[in-house]
């Protein structure tokens, strides 16, 4: 009988102590950091950062440690980080509104890496344009960017969702696959898989890409608001590794191209073609510009929009106003009473400056 | 009395049953606490009341949009699927059964290729599948089919070996034939087998048809879960996951009480 109760108390223990370690992250001083990244063409330096040595060398500056981990689910990535296991994640500037920001973990976007420039595409079977798509399932990674360029695109033709035979959910693993099936008409996703389907299969035809809408897509490094402000050198070391990283991309050098390359599984060629679909901010004074663009406003607006419209804004979110987003100038859109996403210039301003 | 004799009452039989469910649910709401207590929005263990308000949601409102209560729509159809996939690979894994255990030539001809099959990862082949079946139904079941059926037919298959080599003769003593055989000796001991081993085979079942329905759909509960899992509402996963455990805790009992009443000559033990 007494043998019987040992399994819930095990149990019991294991969620205690599950939970209690990944609680979210408190706002104290420490040294020890943990950021997660996941492969698209503009976090892979993230990657280099940690295969180099160029992070440790910047934390130890600082006297701190920065763990950079690769995971292979972008979203768990996010999710991870919502939850308090990681002090930072690269994310898109929407994924990071409607997940953190959403779940009420204030979070500030320390890096502006690059915007998409095309490497988000809708790409429809066969001749036509974007009108064509009325009528049409459509196949993508909902609730994604790729969700929110359809949704763009459509508005440029006067269509919307509800215009489309149907938006069905397909896992960006397979959407390579579900393109050559016959039933599919049109997909809409990112790259590399948009050079893969455009390069294997002749019919594919973009009919509409990020860069029509450039600026918008933001690929971001963002860290957990309370952790930067009780640890700015964490910030510092971070800012300062990746402008070191961006400053050699920029200048070409061809060992940091291929490294990135390869870790992206592609060669040299691929990887600088994916580049050119991406606008990377490779001079800090060039992110701290998007950030302090007013454009910035009207885009972040726009996303809470859609976001609202899908139901994914936060938990029960009553308007599209119920997250506040705060930028660099002190400006808020949203409610400022709920400020859970911040864009900060400061320290890429401070790299701009040279003063890390 | 030796502890293998102890036998515990009715009523702490009953509280013996409960205690670990008791105790998950004691533990899981001690942790959701923890975690509301430090950010009120945390989504990653949401309250227990929070749960059941959005059960009820799920259950009984219909979406803004489509004006569809969507739980009953992705219920629906993921049991569609997993109904349809997992008769089939019965009735297939049944005739493959009887055919491998009682005929030496399939033996030879099907027992080794069905042994190697049931090693196969489907999930491995899925972007063959989709090519092949389309992104439909069909490659959703037919997932189910590959995942379920060579176990299935390998246990059927020994099944019919191990009947007593003596009843076969004592059949063909009096004057039956391959087909009366199969029918009146095997058949009537080896059903009820198959109704279990369709009971062990549901959870692997359920397994391939979220694992399908994640990759490309726009109805089913795998779907949901693995939609909504993109904003962490793990209000509304934990919902299906209560939800799915129930409909395949239903299943199997009433699976079970088929068998019961059905094959009264073999009370299966499992």
């Amino acid at each position: 009988m007494t043998g019987l109760k040992f399994p819930p108390a095990v149990a019991l223990a294991a969620i205690l102590a599950a939970s209690a370690t990944s609680l979210p992250a408190a706002a104290q001083e420490k040294t020890d950091f943990r950021i997660a990244w996941s492969i698209y063409v503009g976090w892979m330096p993230w990657g280099y950062l940690s295969d180099s040595g160029i992070m440790d060398k910047w934390a130890e500056r600082y006297g701190i440690s920065v763990e950079i981990v690769q995971f292979n689910d972008y979203i768990e990535s996010i999710n991870q980080y919502t939850a308090g296991a990681f002090d930072g994640v690269s994310a898109t500037n929407m994924d990071t509104l409607s997940i953190p920001a959403g779940s009420g973990v204030d979070t500030t976007a320390l890096i502006i890496g690059d915007y998409s420039d095309g490497n988000d595409a809708v790409i429809l079977k066969g001749e036509g344009t974007l009108a064509d798509l009325a009528g049409k399932p459509v196949n993508l990674v909902e609730l994604s960017v790729s969700h929110y360029l359809l949704a763009r695109g459509l508005d440029t033709v006067g269509l919307s969702e509800m215009d489309l035979a149907s938006v069905i959910n397909t896992s960006d693993a397979d959407m390579i696959a579900a393109f050559s099936t016959s039933d599919v008409e049109a997909v809409v996703t990112w790259n590399p898989l948009v050079s893969e389907i455009v390069a294997s299969y002749p019919d594919a035809n973009i009919v509409f890409d990020s860069a029509q809408i450039p600026g918008e897509i933001l690929d971001l490094m963002v860290v957990n608001t309370d952790v930067l402000a009780a640890n700015p050198d964490f910030g510092r070391a971070m800012v300062g590794a990746w402008y070191e990283v961006m400053a050699l991309m920029a200048a070409g050098d061809e060992d940091v191209l291929s490294a990135l390359a390869e870790a992206s599984g592609t060669d040299l060629e691929g990887y600088k073609a994916q580049l050119d679909a991406t606008a990377m901010f490779y001079d800090p004074a060039d992110a701290v510009a998007q950030a302090l663009s007013p454009d910035l406003r009207v885009t972040m607006t726009n996303v809470a929009e859609f976001l609202f419209e899908k139901d994914i804004l936060g938990v029960g979110a009553p308007s599209a106003d119920f997250i506040g987003i705060e930028y660099p100038d002190g400006t808020v859109t949203g409610d400022p009473g709920n400020i859970r996403l911040r864009f900060d210039a400061g320290f890429m301003q401070m790299a701009a400056d040279g003063e890390l | 009395m030796r502890l293998i004799n102890r036998k515990p009452s009715r009523p702490v039989a009953l509280l013996l049953a409960a205690l670990p469910f008791v105790a998950v649910a004691i533990a899981y709401a001690i942790g959701s606490e923890m975690r509301l207590a430090v950010n009120p929005q945390d989504r990653l263990l949401p309250a227990p009341a929070t749960i059941l308000d959005t059960a009820i949601r799920l259950f009984t409102e219909a979406e803004r949009r489509s004006g569809r209560i969507l739980l009953w729509h992705d219920t629906g159809a993921s049991l569609f699927r997993l109904l349809s996939g997992v008769a089939i690979a019965a009735a297939l894994s049944l005739v493959l059964g009887v055919l491998i255990g009682l005929l030496p030539y399939m033996r030879r001809s099907l027992s080794d290729f069905v042994a190697v099959l049931s090693m196969v990862p489907p999930l491995a082949l899925l972007p063959i599948l989709f090519i092949i079946f389309g992104l439909g139904e069909v490659s959703k079941i037919v997932l189910i089919v590959i995942g379920t059926a060579p176990v299935m037919t390998r246990d059927m298959a020994q099944r019919v070996i191990e009947i007593p080599r003596e009843q076969i003769i004592k059949a063909q003593t009096l004057g039956a034939s391959s087909l009366v055989i199969a029918l009146r000796v095997v058949l009537p001991q080896i059903l009820p087998r198959l109704i279990s081993n369709v009971r062990l085979s549901l959870g692997t079942a359920w397994l391939f048809l979220i694992a399908a329905e994640a990759v490309a759909s726009e109805l089913g509960l795998g779907y949901r879960i693995f939609l909504v899992r993109r904003f962490l509402a793990m209000d509304i996963i934990l919902t299906y996951v209560i939800w799915i455990t129930l409909l395949a805790f239903l299943l199997d009992w009433m699976l079970r009480a088929l068998s019961r009443r059905a094959f009264r000559w073999a009370e299966a033990g499992l």
